[in-house]
């Protein structure tokens, strides 16, 4: 037994080496695609890689604001997102609110019914609706140029039709927690169903309404199998990218990955400061009421906490000091990489022409 | 303004389940009225009824002589405070008070004016801008009842609202309720399965059983007349002995028991007649050691042990031929100090303050 314990005591720091080893593999299998792409995005070469590595420059961030078709379909995509969220969330919400409602037998029926557009591949959605939308276009006898045919409008209803069920699952997990009794409450003191919905139920729903329209946001944003088919005539920041890894990248896409991975990252901290906010507050709520305190602190804004200033100052100083150094010298270090790579490729040329000459030298040896 | 409130032939059913069976009872106005009963047994059902949430399926509810068919919650002269209180959470405590009064599209600064009254009148001034989580349980309790008052309804109906309390706040909140209603002097409908509740608060209790009235009568008849085994051995605690009539005569009947041939008072509408079965209930203070052997029912017995209450002791009794242990609770004097364990006792009651009922069921426990 002693010697069980012993052998286990000895094992102890080989195990944890091992398990940070493991968990160290894990991280990079997850972020490492992230960084290196992050990398390529500084790489003044025309190839998105890490080595060799030319110069440090952001000159793809601003080739980034200078692609027309890259810009064009980052701008339909962001107007196809608001499209979805307003389209998405509120349709989510009544299949919802009409899954509470629906008596106990026909409820796992209802659910599959609405829940079955997520398991629908996207590539089907994505011609369905294109097939769906010309026939009713057909049917009005409109002509290519109404909205029928429209490839934004196209593509906002398509993503809705499965981004929906997904905000519904976000209700659902949201209303199973709701009390009914409130609901009763509200009526019992003589609210009408509407009042009570929207005195009681919807502030109720408000986290769950901004979590479902940011997930809403971002489906639709990254959607590439439905979009394909919807999108027509126009285009979308995903099909675009698709576009260009067919005819050859280059690192501005690289570029637009570090900015929207910088806009997430920002985003996710400004949600979890105000998540530990709220936290905060109910535990002062409850010493409150257990007569532990007198009366809460007085709130800051959301901006002031010093966590988000510490984050956001991070954020504008990295920026800053990549643009900076990107900038100091880049020139004379381009200068410098091009005459290498000329030298490097007149050393080239003059080891094939020695090697031709060789070559030719050698059959009038024989 | 006060209602009264009937139910007149009302039938709940759910399914094959019948929640409410036929039940018929006119509650005055300005009553503390209770239903007392043990979990399941359809009292929260008839209040929800009252309040409108759902429809009985047969028979009416009139309030203020005005049937209620139809007339859904929000329109109802009712408020219900409900079990766990449905409080709003997210919002503070003067605007829950006065919810009622926002939905009617009165102006904010009326509405706090009339949430200061009521937290004057529920003794929390000046604690309106607190959130509800901020508020402990007690205060919420009385929150609650602010709020259903600031609808100023004719029938305000509670839903078991102080079960979520410590013993402690829950006996504060009985005299605070009942004080309460005497303020304002509407109807209270008050629904529980804690007797206790019931009987210090009620003007008039309805006992129900598996959804029908057993008996309805203020807590002194309940627990001196019983008119049902149900009723006598679930309000208060009670001695059972199960046997046949022997002898029925007006005003006294003879059961044959275990314990021997015991007399009592037929319990009202018994209609107990020889060769029935009968119970005989002897509540543990009418229990008396009866060593000078005079009284019209005697049982022999051995002290089994006994608990000390404080003002009281509690006597557990083996009874010859008995089936369970009979109770017996005397004031802490000499005498009692004196009975011990073991001891061969002689043990006597009243006829008068015994009952019999007919044999039926007896609540759990």
């Amino acid at each position: 037994m002693t010697a069980l314990l012993q052998a286990a005591a000895a094992r102890a720091p080989a195990a944890r080496i091992g398990m940070a080893l493991f968990v160290a593999l894990f991280f990079a299998w997850l972020f490492g695609p992230l960084v290196l792409m992050g990398i390529t995005a500084f790489n003044s070469s025309a190839f998105p890689r890490v080595s060799p590595w030319e110069c440090f420059s952001v000159e793809w961030f601003e080739a980034l604001a200078g692609d027309k078709a890259l810009m064009e379909g980052l701008r339909n995509s962001v107007v196809i997102g608001l499209g979805v969220v307003a389209l998405a969330v509120p349709t989510g919400l009544a299949g919802a609110l009409m899954l509470m409602q629906v008596g106990e037998r026909a409820r796992p029926w209802y659910y599959s019914v609405v829940i079955s557009p997520i398991l629908i591949p996207g590539v089907v959605l994505g011609i369905s609706t294109l097939v769906f939308w010309d026939r009713i276009g057909a049917m009005f006898g409109a002509g290519h140029k109404t909205f029928f045919y429209d490839g934004v409008f196209l593509t906002v209803i398509g993503q809705a039709t499965f981004i929906s069920a997904y905000c519904m699952l976000v209700f659902i997990s949201r209303l199973q927690r709701f009390n009914p009794a409130l609901h009763e409450a509200a009526l019992d003191l003589g609210a009408t169903q509407l009042q009570a919905f929207r005195k009681v139920l919807l502030p109720f729903l408000k986290p769950a309404i901004a979590s479902a329209a940011v997930l809403a946001f971002l489906a639709s944003f990254e959607n590439y199998n439905t979009t394909v088919f919807t999108i027509a005539s126009e285009s979308t920041l995903t099909t675009v990218l698709a576009g260009k890894v067919r005819y050859g990248i280059n690192p501005s896409v690289s570029a637009l990955a570090v900015v929207i991975a910088a806009v997430t990252l920002l985003f996710a901290a400004v949600l979890e400061v105000a998540r530990r906010r709220r936290q905060r507050a109910a535990a002062e709520s409850e010493k409150i009421a257990r007569g532990l305190l007198r009366s809460r602190t007085r709130k800051k804004p959301l901006l002031l906490e010093p966590a988000l200033l510490m984050i956001v100052t991070v954020f504008v100083a990295g920026a800053g000091t990549a643009w900076f150094a990107g900038s100091i010298g880049l020139e004379e270090c381009k200068a410098a990489v091009l005459e290498e790579k000329r030298r490097d490729a007149e050393e080239r040329v003059r080891t094939f022409q020695q090697r031709q000459m060789f070559r030719r030298a050698a059959p009038q040896a024989n | 303004m006060t209602s009264e409130v009937a139910l007149e032939n009302v039938w709940i059913r759910f399914g094959d389940f019948v929640a409410a069976r036929d039940i018929n009872i006119t509650i005055r106005a300005g009553e503390f009225f209770s239903f007392l009963g043990p979990s399941g047994c359809g009292k929260t059902t008839l209040l929800r009824a009252v309040s409108g949430f759902l429809e009985p399926s047969e028979g009416r509810v009139l309030i203020g002589g005005a049937d209620m068919a139809g007339i859904g919650p929000n329109k109802r002269p009712t408020a219900l405070i409900f079990q766990n209180l449905a409080l709003f959470p997210l919002m503070s405590v003067w605007e829950n008070i006065t919810f009622a009064l926002e939905v009617r599209g009165v102006g904010a600064a009326r509405r706090r004016k009339r949430a200061d009254e009521l937290l004057e009148l529920i003794a929390l001034p000046g604690q309106g801008d607190k959130t509800v989580g901020e508020l402990s349980g007690g205060q919420r309790q009385r929150v609650a009842i602010a709020r259903a008052l600031a609808a100023e309804p004719e029938v305000l109906l509670l839903d078991e609202p102080l079960s979520a309390l410590d013993l402690k706040l829950r006996q504060r909140m009985r005299t605070e309720l009942r004080d309460i209603q005497r303020r304002v002097g509407i109807t209270f409908i008050y629904i529980t399965h804690d007797q206790g509740e019931a009987l210090t608060m009620s003007d008039n209790i309805a006992v129900m059983r598996e959804g029908v009235i057993e008996q309805v009568g203020d807590g002194n008849t309940l627990y001196d007349r019983p008119n049902t085994a149900f009723v006598a051995s679930f309000v208060g605690e009670n001695n059972l002995f199960r046997g046949t009539v022997g002898a029925a005569e007006r005003g006294a009947v003879t059961v044959e028991t275990a314990a021997g041939a015991l007399r009592a008072r037929p319990a009202t509408g018994a209609a107990l007649a020889a060769g029935d079965d009968a119970f005989v209930f002897i509540r543990p203070e009418s229990l008396r050691f009866d060593d000078a052997m005079e009284m019209e029912n005697r049982i022999g017995a051995h002290i089994q042990r006994r608990e000390f209450e404080g003002s009281f002791w509690q006597v557990f009794l083996d009874a010859d031929g008995a089936e369970q242990p009979l109770k017996l609770s005397m004031v802490n004097d000499d005498a009692a100090a004196a009975r011990r364990p073991g001891q061969r006792v002689t043990l006597g009651f009243a006829a008068e303050l015994a009952v019999a009922t007919r044999a039926g069921p007896l609540a759990a426990g």
